[in-house]
């Protein structure tokens, strides 16, 4: 499709193929001019596309225009609306300690710090004067903007990590001795990595290293950044932007949970079928080794949490023996959550892998070395995000690690061993088929919950389950997890937390209700469960530990709110179920409300119940 | 004039400039041509450094001062790289 027919489209009000169009474009060609025209046009038809809303304020020391575009962009692909301030030249103290600053009337949701070793630090960058005394100074000047910002804002912060110069001011003499420019800048970069530890949603870019993966000498242009302040390469521009994107997509809930592979080509060389499991090519020797290096990769992001998941074409008994048998084989059956191997069409496959894993399909990424599969899948499934791809596998672990959807802001407990939980969670629901009753299901599940306060070491986990939860939560209100812990610092309100444990394994930290009591009435702010315990009572555990703490305190009244949107049906009866009285109801969503004065709401015999505080 | 180079510049320019490619004739200059302020020819700058594979000295810069002027000098660039 040509400009001209995009525009066409866009002007016939065609808004949604216009955007498969404009995506198109931007991955046939990512460059300056591509962005602005995809950035352009997106901007003309965002209002009538689904995209979530995220406001960014980059402060910064040089001129970052150049990369908006792409960000924009970028941004819009992944179905974010990414409306962009960029503060003056050098004010960035200004900006983020006067509350009447502009930026504080923006009201960012992100806010980042980005300015080159040569502004905040001159001294490191011409390593004259003390360097270990720079360094130091460097980081707390950021740090206490931080601290001033933070007193009035809750918006997460990405500070630009400090840049290594391409050749050391003093030559070889910089490495020799204890001190030297290259490990005060370091030493400057840990010691704001320390800074951001100090605070809640607060994150370094590591700029220097991403200089350096591209090319120190490639990345900068000396003569613009002196004659205009334009100092980054064209290809360094889009470069950052795409850095960036690993933050914002996490930031937007833009990320991928499953990532399902193809076999023959893509897992290891040649198909199963025809060349049988000793000839296909898997193990030391190239290009065997290859493939081995991207299972690595593939295990590498399992422990990043994802959950791995086969879509292949094939004769399942012909590829179970390689997955379980053939000896070069890294990966193995129980490395993935959801396995289909048949002859049906791939997007019912993804769709079935999802609904099995209980995400939506914008969760599901796909690896494939064939490019009509990925171009059916993409005409059936535009929400499936599709790695693109050669047919090299090194090519592919590349893709792989370029894209954004697989970053993870922080990484709780419960990620690393998440394939192990679905793992159970399937013997679990082949107990349930041989169980008599539901009840009797239930009981024999041996299920023991903690309830808890929301605490330092589970409020990452807390976050991440208000951000990820779709189906089982009745507000679906998004918090951060500076947000929660501020919401838990006011006395009137609490966040309870649940653990379950069953005789299957640990399910970890699976749901939580926010709530808040003034007087006789107690309002529930949020409550959800993760999809792994959904059907098990739960809910009921958690509502009669808030209704008990609601009536402890006073309250007599005990009023929760749903909100419909488009995945939490399975939440829609909960206070129906749960003996409360609709007061309200609109065509977005309704009012409950139960009177603790004469009803309560009792934890089902099933599950033992622990208070941990 | 290398027609093809014309043809390439108006197109960045366009998409830069967030107009078509009517937006941007040949003999539209940096007061004809709405949007062309100095942010955005930075962005154009870099945006035809990036698509020919070349570079312009900061002094080039200000020679652009039209569409035709600023693909001549894309075209010298070509020519001295011996691309053209």
């Amino acid at each position: 499709m040509t400009r001209e027919e995009i525009d066409n489209l866009i002007a016939a009000g065609e808004a949604v193929p216009a955007a498969e169009a404009l995506k198109g474009f931007l991955r046939a060609s990512p460059s300056a001019g591509t962005a602005a025209f995809v950035a352009s046009r997106f901007e003309q038809i965002a209002d009538r596309l689904k995209l979530t809303p995220l406001r960014a304020a980059f402060l910064r020391s040089f001129t970052i225009e150049p990369m908006i575009p792409a960000l924009r962009a970028l941004a819009y692909e992944a179905g974010i609306d990414l409306r962009v301030m960029v503060g003056d030249h050098n004010v960035i103290a200004q900006a983020l300690i006067d509350p009447r600053s502009s930026l504080h009337a923006f009201n960012a949701d992100l806010v980042v710090i980005a300015a080159l070793t040569s502004d905040l630090a001159p001294a490191l960058w011409h390593a004259d004067g003390d360097l270990k005394v720079a360094a130091a100074d460097a980081a707390e000047q950021v740090g206490a903007w931080i601290a001033a910002f933070r007193a009035h804002s809750a918006a997460t912060i990405i500070i630009q990590g400090l840049e290594q110069p391409p050749y050391p001011v003093d030559g070889l003499l910089d490495a020799f001795g204890g001190a030297g420019q290259r490990r005060a800048i370091e030493a400057a970069n840990q010691a704001l990595a320390l800074v951001a530890t100090r605070h809640r949603g607060v994150f370094v870019l590591d700029y220097d290293a991403l200089a350096a993966r591209h090319g120190r000498l490639a990345w900068s242009d000396p003569a613009k950044d002196l004659a205009m302040r334009v100092p980054l390469r064209p290809e360094a521009y889009q470069w950052l932007a795409q850095e960036y994107m690993r933050f914002i997509r996490p930031l937007a809930q833009k990320t991928c949970k499953v990532l399902a592979v193809d076999l023959d080509n893509t897992l290891w060389g040649g198909v199963v079928g025809e060349d049988g499991p000793d000839g296909i090519r898997i193990g030391v020797d190239y290009p065997g080794s290859a493939y081995r290096a991207l299972q690595r990769e593939l295990k590498a992001l399992q422990r990043r949490g994802l959950l791995l998941a086969i879509c292949s074409k094939n004769n399942p008994n012909d590829a179970l023996a390689v997955l379980r048998d053939h000896p070069e084989m890294l990966l193995r059956p129980e490395d993935f959550a959801a396995v289909r191997m048949n002859w049906d069409d791939k997007a019912a496959n993804l769709r079935a892998i999802a609904s099995e894993l209980n995400v939506g399909i914008d969760a599901v990424a796909l690896l494939d070395d064939n490019p009509a599969e990925r171009d059916w899948v993409r005409s059936q499934l535009p929400e499936v995000h599709i790695i693109e791809v050669t047919t090299d596998p090194l090519a592919m672990i590349e893709a792989l690690r370029r894209s954004a959807v697989f970053e993870r802001l922080a990484l709780s407990a419960e990620d690393r061993v998440r394939t192990e939980q679905y793992r159970q969670q399937h013997e679990r629901s082949k107990a349930a088929e041989t169980a008599h009753s539901v009840e009797d299901f239930l009981r024999s599940l041996g299920m023991k919950a903690t309830l808890d306060e929301v605490r330092p070491a589970t409020l990452s986990r807390v976050a991440q389950l208000t951000q990820k939860t779709n189906q089982f939560n009745v507000t679906t209100r998004r918090y951060t997890e500076e947000e929660i812990s501020r919401f838990a610092a006011d006395p009137s309100q609490f966040v309870r937390t649940i653990r379950v444990a069953d005789r299957y394994g640990d399910n970890g930290l699976v749901g939580l209700v926010m709530g808040r009591i003034d007087r006789d009435q107690c309002e529930i702010d949020t409550m959800l469960l993760s999809c792994r315990v959904i059907g098990r009572d739960v809910e009921t555990a958690l509502l009669a530990d808030v209704a008990s703490r609601a009536q402890s305190a006073g309250a007599t009244i005990l009023t929760g709110h749903f909100r419909t949107t488009a995945k939490n049906a399975p939440a829609s009866d909960v206070f129906a179920r749960h003996g409360f009285t609709k007061v309200e109801e609109a065509a977005d969503g309704s009012k409950w409300q139960l009177d603790l004065r004469r009803q309560s709401v009792k934890t089902p015999e099933w599950i033992a119940v622990e208070s941990a505080s | 004039m290398n027609d093809t180079v014309l043809l390439d510049v108006r197109r960045l320019a366009a998409d830069v400039l967030k107009t078509t490619l009517a937006g941007v004739p040949a003999a539209g200059t940096r007061d004809t041509i709405a949007g062309w302020d100095s942010m955005a020819h930075v962005n154009l700058v870099l945006a035809l450094e990036q698509n020919f594979d070349i570079q312009f000295k900061p002094e080039e810069m200000l020679e652009m001062l039209s569409i035709e002027l600023t693909a001549m000098l894309v075209e010298e660039k070509l020519a001295e790289r011996g691309r053209l």
